[in-house]
């Protein structure tokens, strides 16, 4: 398939929270090339593209892109980052600039976000949930699922659940399957259980600076009480700023996502995987596991090492992966968007999904499963495709249901 | 015009809350305290009033529960003066007490406007406003959804909700005190790195307040709501839990 498959491009050093008055000067280097809007999703619905955005700017135009539609329709995708030959922070420095300066003025902001940002402040998670139930979801596993506190020696894998994965019942369901797909590797794990907080992805790139601050400063100091040879992950976005922002504040561990820790254990895996997929797979790059962090290979591996599955790509796939929508916060932002944009990105996304004729749309981030299934019932595709989370498409060919 | 805003930490009921081993009060160690959530419209209300007409506004709470972060939040939207009230009293007093503990602070001082939620989650012999009105002399709307001044300064317009979705504009003399039931905007927010300098850099004051003469009241037994008895739970598939209320129905003669 003719697809843009461009080389993957290392995270960029740079001012990880420029202030707007910042930008001009970070953004000299500016070509105005327009390689970023014409790469962008929501380009088209943006008042000023982000070519025009950094142009207004660096002209001292402040105000009319703080007061546009533009600093709230950015998804995070990093297409433009990872392709801007001049090799600036769009989506990690532009745009959390901007969002700032919104937030500066004190005006209103779109509520679902307003609440998601004081439920992360009070609780440590964006539902507003109690940090004391974050392990819950555990009673019902199955296996043991240690906390790390009451295990009381050091243990070979520190798993950081996230939010979604430790909240959302869809999700719930999955964790509960990675832990059953750790137990029978054998692997020595435990979790953080109540002490866990938000790692602070999306309230970095929402403009949430204070926040972000805070949860770095209480993680770093969490997981340095505790003794691990690694850390994994079930969050993508959660593991690009674990592993790529954490250390330049002072938080250096080692970290994996699922894909990478149990491609990494394929041939234990693989004499488990007994069961063939009910139909063929297509797999989402989500934009963290894919042009933030580059995990491409990884993934298609897992599911190709399902007996007699036949894996399928949508027409954009990995580097020109189309996003869900929902990154850098905006998963909290749907109905601002939709009042603005035509149709939504996952809804688009799916749609490619259903033209592969495949009839599972694999993911691996936890944005995916509610934000595809329902973008598979607005499209009408109920019939055609379900989601499945790849841990769910293992579990499933293990016998682990 | 200046105002006042009553703030009041009421229990955060996402934490759990859990009875004491008297069974007569909260377990105070069992609980965060967070501000009232209608108390937090009645901030923004005042903030919008200071906006539109240059009002002064101040805001008091009973130092008890984890006040002094909701008064720096208070100091970061924008009020220019924020005191704790210092009562004297070990647990968190009822609402006869808090008005009369709040009308001895408010009492020499000259406001214009006292606001306060219209109610909170642990209000048990009745609502704030009223009460203070009462001791103050003072007259009082409650449920009020917009405030308007006047141009003489004399009055406000305040829009206040009735029952079945009316509402009623109604000119107040001032002073007065008003009951917020909602502001006019969802209450603003605060970054976090806002309320940290503002923490470092503001300061809560404090003021001492009595309350003599008041019957305090006796909570004869507190108690989680009960599981009532009557309820039949229906378990199966959506299918034959359907089945199951039609024959539930019908054997009621609910069904033709």
């Amino acid at each position: 398939m003719g697809t843009l498959q461009p080389q993957i491009t290392p995270e960029k050093p740079g001012v990880i929270f420029p202030e707007i008055a910042q930008i001009p000067e970070l953004f000299r280097t500016c070509i105005q090339c327009g390689v970023c809007s014409g790469s962008c999703p929501m380009g088209e619905v943006m008042d000023f593209t982000p070519r025009k955005a950094a142009k207004m700017i660096a002209d001292g135009r402040f105000e009319e892109v703080v007061s546009s539609n533009t600093p709230w329709l950015c998804v995070a995708c990093h297409t433009c980052q990872v392709r801007c030959p001049s090799q600036l922070l769009i989506p990690d420095g532009l745009f959390p600039a901007l969002r700032s300066a919104v937030m500066a003025e004190g005006k209103p902001m779109e509520q679902d976000l307003q609440k998601a940002l004081q439920n992360t402040y009070l609780y440590g998670n964006p539902m507003g949930q109690s940090p004391r139930k974050r392990a819950e979801w555990t009673a019902t596993a199955g296996v043991p699922v240690p906390i790390i506190s009451q295990v009381k020696r050091p243990v070979e894998v520190l798993w950081v659940v996230e939010c979604y994965p430790s909240y959302e019942p869809r999700n719930q369901e999955i964790s509960r399957k990675l832990a059953r797909i750790l137990n029978a590797l054998g692997v020595d794990f435990a979790v953080l259980g109540h002490e866990e907080r938000c790692i602070g992805d999306c309230e970095w790139l929402a403009g949430e600076r204070g926040l972000f601050e805070m949860l770095i400063e209480r993680n770093i100091e969490i997981l340095g009480k505790y003794r691990f040879k690694e850390i994994l992950i079930t969050d993508p976005h959660a593991y690009r700023t674990l592993l790529n922002i954490y250390p330049r504040l002072g938080g250096t561990f080692r970290v994996k996502h699922y894909v990478q820790f149990l491609a990494e254990r394929a041939g234990q895996l693989k004499p488990l995987l007994k069961k063939k997929p009910s139909a063929a797979v297509t797999y989402h790059d989500s934009c963290c596991l894919g042009r933030k962090t580059g995990h491409y290979d990884e993934p298609r591996a897992l599911l190709q090492a399902i007996p007699g599955v036949n894996l399928v790509e949508m027409i954009q796939n990995r580097e020109s992966a189309l996003c869900c929508g929902g990154g850098a916060s905006t998963i909290y932002l749907d109905r601002y968007i939709q009042d603005r944009a035509k149709d939504r990105l996952a809804d688009r996304r799916v749609q490619q999904a259903a033209a592969t004729e495949a009839g599972i749309l694999a993911v691996a981030c936890p944005y995916e499963p509610s934000r595809f299934e329902d973008a598979v019932k607005i499209t009408g595709n109920e019939e055609k495709l379900v989601v499945r989370d790849i841990i769910e498409l293992l579990a499933e060919s293990m016998g682990l249901e | 015009m200046n105002i006042a805003v009553l703030a009041k930490q009421v229990p955060d009921l996402v934490e759990g809350v859990e009875i004491d081993a008297s069974g007569k009060a909260v377990d105070p160690t069992s609980i965060r305290y967070i501000l009232s959530e209608p108390d937090d419209h009645a901030l923004e209300e005042a903030l919008l009033l200071k906006e539109r007409s240059q009002a002064r506004v101040e805001v008091f709470s009973l130092e008890t529960g984890e006040a002094r972060e909701a008064l720096f939040t208070a100091l970061a939207k924008g009020a220019d003066r924020a005191v704790t009230v210092q009562t004297g009293q070990e647990s968190v007093p009822d609402s006869h007490t808090t008005a009369k503990l709040f009308a001895s602070v408010l009492h020499a001082s000259a406001f214009d406007l006292i606001f306060t939620g219209v109610r909170a989650i642990d209000d048990l012999d009745g609502s704030l406003g009223g009460l203070l009105a009462g001791y103050l002399g003072l007259p009082y709307v409650g449920l009020v959804r917009k405030v308007e001044t006047s141009s003489d300064g004399g009055t406000v317009v305040v829009e206040k909700e009735y029952p079945g979705g009316y509402a009623a504009e109604l000119e107040v003399r001032l002073p007065a005190v008003l009951g917020v039931q909602a502001a006019e905007q969802p209450p603003r927010y605060v970054p976090v790195s806002r309320l940290r300098q503002v923490m470092k850099a503001a300061k809560v004051e404090e003021e001492t307040a009595t309350a003599e003469g008041v019957e305090p009241l006796a909570v004869g037994r507190m108690y989680k709501p009960e599981e009532g008895k009557g309820a039949t739970m229906l378990s199966g598939g959506p299918d034959e839990v359907a089945r199951q209320i039609a024959d539930i129905l019908s054997e009621r003669h609910l069904l033709r």
